[in-house]
């Protein structure tokens, strides 16, 4: 009985800690919106990058973009993530699997490489990532990304 | 008349219990245990244990080994100020350490004592130290190098080990892959059939204590189809090796259509195995599903989350939630804590990652009673509390990981943290 309280308890807790996160992150969304004001279809998109980033990038590098110690790098104001979009972008294409070092840190993991995505996914889920977890730097479009892979071929 | 017999029969009582209570002190190597920290440190404790931080802030604590003088030896994952093997000391006997010296210049994992020697590992090597009769290191810049060569591919790079009774070390070498897939941890790509990673990795190598620069060739492949193993134990009851192993990752990552996050989550189990030399617990073709007590065929590998696996794969010992990482195993022998302690193991787990989008779990040390060599109850929560609150626990964002045990010659439990470096010491205080 007692057990089943704690348990509900935890369950309402990270109930009410999801939606805090939810009504965190809303303002992001209504910023892109806003700077996409009526995009056409090629404008990268946060708001499906974001769902780019739950399918196939939350998992190692979780929820917060702050990773996993030792093992995946975090995603928040690295030189990676921040910096030069050709190599962040080839990151993605290519995959990564060299002694990176973050603050001192390394990550033992591979990062696979993301090819199977599309131009524009890819681009979306980078101009999420280029815009959340306190990071702010300019989008990533699907003519960069793709200009990068018939560079690769 | 009845009253006096009731008094005196108090009396007696009492006296025997004091009686009891001071042997019992004795039975602690003379020395009387000391006062553990206001709030046991933070750990959440069965009734009548208590914790202290030992020693705090060394850098990646892995694994530990202490020594018969009641002093620990620390293995780091990176050197810190250029050391990598700490060795601590009590000088005052309030039962925190007051003196730190560091030695060696290589991170790694493994740390343990036998019979005179230190063995410690870098993520390729295997050392050891000669130890004097108080079991200090004599030489610290003189190790003798007995194992050399084996794997680093990044990826499950450490390299654990233990000593059995009959001068043979026992050295885990992880798999450099998820599960062995063409792509690794690439969404639909299939497994590599046979899986050419098992001829150097993915198991566990046997080699001679006592023989310098030895690598594959001179070693056994003592056991397979071990993804990756840190913490391991000799079971001196059954005089046989027990392994952890971490179990595969990303099942819904990989097969999205097979498993939903939430299977990913509790999914595969992670197991406890007795290895005898030549078993092979089916890394990567199948894996243990702990909620259908079966081993499953890997979806790499033609599986779809319910077709068995092969019967030719060992069975685990002990079958734990998924990705909860055990990195310390220790069969406990000592006669502090209370009988029902004698003989288990006690499990540290390190904490998940891969449960994600679901809340994270673990980051807590586990009991598993055992009679006569096998499990004779099911697992316990044994201490609790180092992630720091149950909201960091969910996020993942621990304080303190979980990660090397050793028990003191008093019978106490040292746990590592590899987070910030914290050693607690766990006792039992109540007679
Ligand atoms: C299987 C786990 C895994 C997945 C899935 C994954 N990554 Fe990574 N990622 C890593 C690892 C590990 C590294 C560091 C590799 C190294 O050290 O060589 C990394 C590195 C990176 C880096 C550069 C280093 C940094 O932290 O700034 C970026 C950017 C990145 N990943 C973005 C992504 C994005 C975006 C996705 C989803 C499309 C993704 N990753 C999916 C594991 C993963």
């Amino acid at each position: 009985m007692k057990k089943v309280f704690a348990i509900n308890l935890f369950i309402l807790l990270l109930a009410a800690g999801g939606a805090v996160a939810q009504t965190k992150k809303a303002p992001v969304k209504k910023a892109s919106t806003g700077a996409a004001g009526g995009a056409s279809a090629a404008k990268p998109s946060v708001a499906k990058g974001k769902v780019v980033y739950t399918t196939y990038c939350l998992s190692c590098h979780q929820a917060d973009g702050g990773g996993v110690p030792n093992m995946n790098p975090p995603l928040i104001k690295t030189s990676y993530v921040l910096g030069d979009k050709t190599r962040l972008i080839n990151i993605l294409l290519k995959g990564l699997n060299d002694e990176i070092e973050i603050n001192g840190a390394t990550y033992s993991n591979p990062m696979p490489a993301h090819d199977f995505l599309k131009d524009d996914d890819i681009a979306n889920v980078l101009s999420f990532v280029r815009s959340s977890f306190g990071n702010k730097a300019s989008p990533v479009t699907a003519a960069e990304v793709k200009k990068l892979r018939d560079a690769a071929k | 008349m009845k009253k006096t017999y009731i008094a005196g029969l108090t009396v007696l009582i009492l006296a025997g219990a004091l009686v009891l209570m001071s042997a019992k002190k004795l039975a602690h190597s003379g020395n009387t245990l000391p006062t553990p920290d206001e709030g046991n440190a933070g750990l959440k404790l069965p009734a009548g244990f208590g914790a202290l931080v030992a020693a705090d802030t060394l850098g990646g604590a892995r694994h530990i080994a202490v020594t018969t003088a009641g002093d620990l030896y620390v293995k780091l994952a990176r050197p810190r100020n250029g050391k990598a093997i700490i060795y601590l000391h009590d000088g005052n006997k309030d039962g925190r350490f007051d003196e730190i010296n560091g030695f060696a210049n290589y991170g790694g994992t493994g740390m343990y004592i036998k019979n005179g020697f230190l063995y410690a590992s870098s993520n390729q090597e295997v050392f050891r130290y000669k130890l004097d009769a108080n079991e200090k290191v004599v030489n610290p810049d003189q190790p003798e190098k007995i194992v050399t060569g084996l794997l680093d591919r990044r990826q499950h790079e450490t390299k654990s080990l233990v000593v059995d009774n009959a001068g043979n070390i026992y050295v885990n070498v992880g798999a450099y892959s998820n599960s062995c897939q063409i792509k690794d941890r690439t969404p639909g790509s299939l497994g590599q059939q046979p899986c050419p990673i098992l001829d150097s990795a993915g198991g566990i190598w046997q080699f001679k204590v006592d023989k310098q620069n030895q690598t594959y060739g001179d070693g056994v492949r003592y056991a397979t189809g071990l993804r990756n193993v840190v913490g391991l134990d000799w079971n001196q009851q059954t005089n046989s090796l027990f392994v952890m192993q971490h179990g595969r990752d990303q099942l819904h990552d990989i097969f999205p259509d097979m498993f939903t996050t939430k299977q990913n989550a509790d999914l595969p189990a992670e197991c406890m195995y007795q290895l005898k030399q030549g078993s092979n617990a089916g890394w990567p073709y199948i894996y243990y599903d702990w909620m259908q007590n079966k081993k499953i065929q890997a979806p790499e590998y033609g599986g779809n989350g319910k077709k068995e696996g092969s019967k030719e794969y060992i069975d685990p010992v002990v079958a734990f939630p998924g990705h909860m990482a055990p990195n310390g195993l220790l069969f406990y022998t000592g006669t502090q804590f209370p009988e029902k302690y004698r003989n288990g193991a006690f499990i540290a787990f390190h904490g998940s990652w891969n449960r994600a989008p679901e809340p994270q779990a673990g980051f807590y040390v586990v009991f598993v009673p055992f009679k006569g060599g096998k499990p004779s109850g099911k697992w316990e929560v044994f201490a609790d509390g180092f992630s720091g609150s149950p909201q960091q626990t969910a996020s993942g964002r621990a304080a303190h990981r979980p990660c090397g045990l050793a028990q003191g010659p008093d019978g106490s439990l040292y746990v590592s943290d590899d987070v910030k470096g914290t050693i607690y010491r766990i006792v039992y205080n109540k007679p």
